[in-house]
């Protein structure tokens, strides 16, 4: 029932808004601005151009860095959970990735690389990596050994296995950990961006948080809850779909 | 003229977790030619499986040498599992066209799948057939792929009687229509004479040939007398063979 879940959740987020607005008026204070002044603190960023041109820096710090993990941590994923000599011989190693906190590595990836760029989107690769690692091992090492051994007596080869065979089967994992790692990136970035790094929404919202501008950051933060949230229903919802249509 | 030479030494499992070191086949040899039809009975757990993943280069673990006129290059196999085995995540046309290393016509294909029942499927996905029909399809598969020898390992299985029927006769059509060399794994020997040029024997593991049997009644007189016959006729004259029976 779409339509119903629809209403669902706009009762739901309004609720919420009104629940907002009440407490704002009620404390009537500088430190929690009502959502109309954020609404309009929103609408005049964007018409000023700051924080399109700021979102678009994240974005693509984002978009970059997540492929890059993706790709990678696929790539290793399937390498491990295929290979159980090479798995127990890295197993530490991932296990040392998992529980490095994120400010460490950043700052070391700073203080190694300088205050660049490539440091910044290293830095968020290398916190995701080990999760994608992790969730596709387990979809590698639940592989169909009887489908593997049918592409193997018609003979395949590497790539159509790959494709026909193998990457169907890993979907799941790979689409759980796009969504997980969106939601995890993005928090990276931020934290990169306000580390080290001259404009981006982390950099904005250090900026806004030295002049205590909290409506500055509530504005900044429900713009990119809103792209997040587009990308979720444009891009990763219709891709779902699209794969799943078989069942 | 084809002619495949299997020649397995020994074909041993390691031992692995706890699990003593078992040797699953030893000094077996088999000889198939010019299209023949050959179906290999023997106790359950003595090796018929292993024989066939040799054979199809699946488990190159093992001492021996299996050979296809006469040289050692790769054998071109195509294989029926117990199990269909089709990708569920593809149409019942691209599990067959998946198979092939070089396109094989449209027609050629809906052709096959015609005369196996299945022309209103090419775009169905598998848990959408029963699992007969997911069996036809395997074997429309496995008749589509060009191969020196077609592997068989007990495909009729879980089917019901008169579906089994059917589907043995399917498979006798296709393969006069289509020749090849086939190796057929069963338990059941009423099967094995149903089908078989020849019948071989296999014993408990280590597992190797014990009996070798020409099937001399024509095809089309295989009715059910003449098979339970055929078969009290082996346990007079082999009388070593009559525990495997």
């Amino acid at each position: 029932m779409p339509r119903s879940s629809f209403i669902n959740s706009t009762l739901s987020l309004g609720l919420l808004l009104v629940i907002w607005h009440v407490v704002a008026i009620l404390v009537d204070s500088a430190v929690l601005p009502t959502p109309a002044l954020v609404l309009n603190t929103l609408l005049e960023a964007i018409r000023s151009g700051e924080l399109p041109h700021h979102l678009g820096i994240t974005l693509y710090r984002l978009t970059i860095s997540f492929i890059l993990a993706m790709l990678l941590g696929t790539a290793i994923g399937v390498i491990l959970g295929r290979h159980q000599k090479t798995n127990n011989f890295f197993d530490s190693w991932l296990i040392i990735l998992l529980n490095v906190p994120a400010l460490v590595t950043i700052i070391l990836c700073y203080i190694w690389f300088g205050l660049v760029e490539t440091a910044a989107i290293f830095a968020v690769v290398i916190n995701k990596l080990p999760n994608v690692i992790v969730t596709i091992r387990e979809g590698a090492k639940n592989l169909d050994e009887e489908l593997i051994q049918m592409a193997k007596a018609y003979r395949f080869g590497r790539f159509k296995t790959l494709r026909h065979v193998v990457m169907p089967q890993l979907y799941p994992y790979v689409m759980a950990s796009a969504r997980t790692g969106l939601a995890l990136i993005w928090k990276i970035v931020l934290v990169v961006e306000l580390l080290g790094r001259s404009d981006g929404m982390g950099y904005q919202i250090h900026l806004f948080f030295q002049l205590f501008d909290i409506t500055s950051i509530l504005a900044y933060t429900v713009s990119f809850i809103i792209v997040i949230q587009l990308i979720e229903m444009t891009i990763l919802k219709p891709l779902d779909k699209q794969a799943q249509r078989w069942k | 003229m084809n002619r495949l030479v299997v020649d397995i030494k020994s074909k041993r499992y390691p031992k692995l977790d706890g699990k003593e070191p078992f040797t699953a086949i030893k000094n077996l040899h088999v000889e198939l030619t010019d299209n023949e039809f050959v179906c290999i009975v023997g106790p359950s757990g003595c090796g018929k499986t292993t024989l066939l993943n040799t054979i199809a280069g699946l488990d190159l673990n093992f001492d021996g040498s299996i050979q296809m006129d006469g040289e050692n290059q790769h054998i071109k196999t195509s294989y029926v599992f117990q199990t269909p085995r089709l990708l569920p995540w593809r149409t019942v046309l691209e599990n067959i066209q998946l198979t092939h290393e070089n396109n094989v016509p449209l027609a050629t294909i809906k052709n096959l799948l015609e005369s196996l029942g299945l022309s209103d499927n090419l775009n169905s996905y598998p848990h959408h057939l029963s699992l007969g029909m997911q069996r036809r399809v395997a074997l429309a598969r496995a008749f589509s792929v060009e191969c020196d020898i077609l592997l068989m390992d007990e495909p009729f299985v879980s089917l019901d009687q008169p579906t089994a029927r059917k589907a043995r006769k399917l498979l006798l059509d296709l393969w006069q229509m289509q020749p090849r060399s086939i190796i057929f794994v069963t338990h059941d020997l009423n099967e094995a004479i149903e089908l078989a040029d020849r019948v071989l024997f296999l014993s408990e593991s280590p597992s190797t040939v014990v009996g070798d049997i020409m099937v001399d009644i024509a095809r089309t007189e295989r009715t059910v007398e003449k098979i339970a016959a055929f078969k009290h006729q082996i346990k007079e004259s082999h009388q070593h063979l009559a525990h495997l029976i």
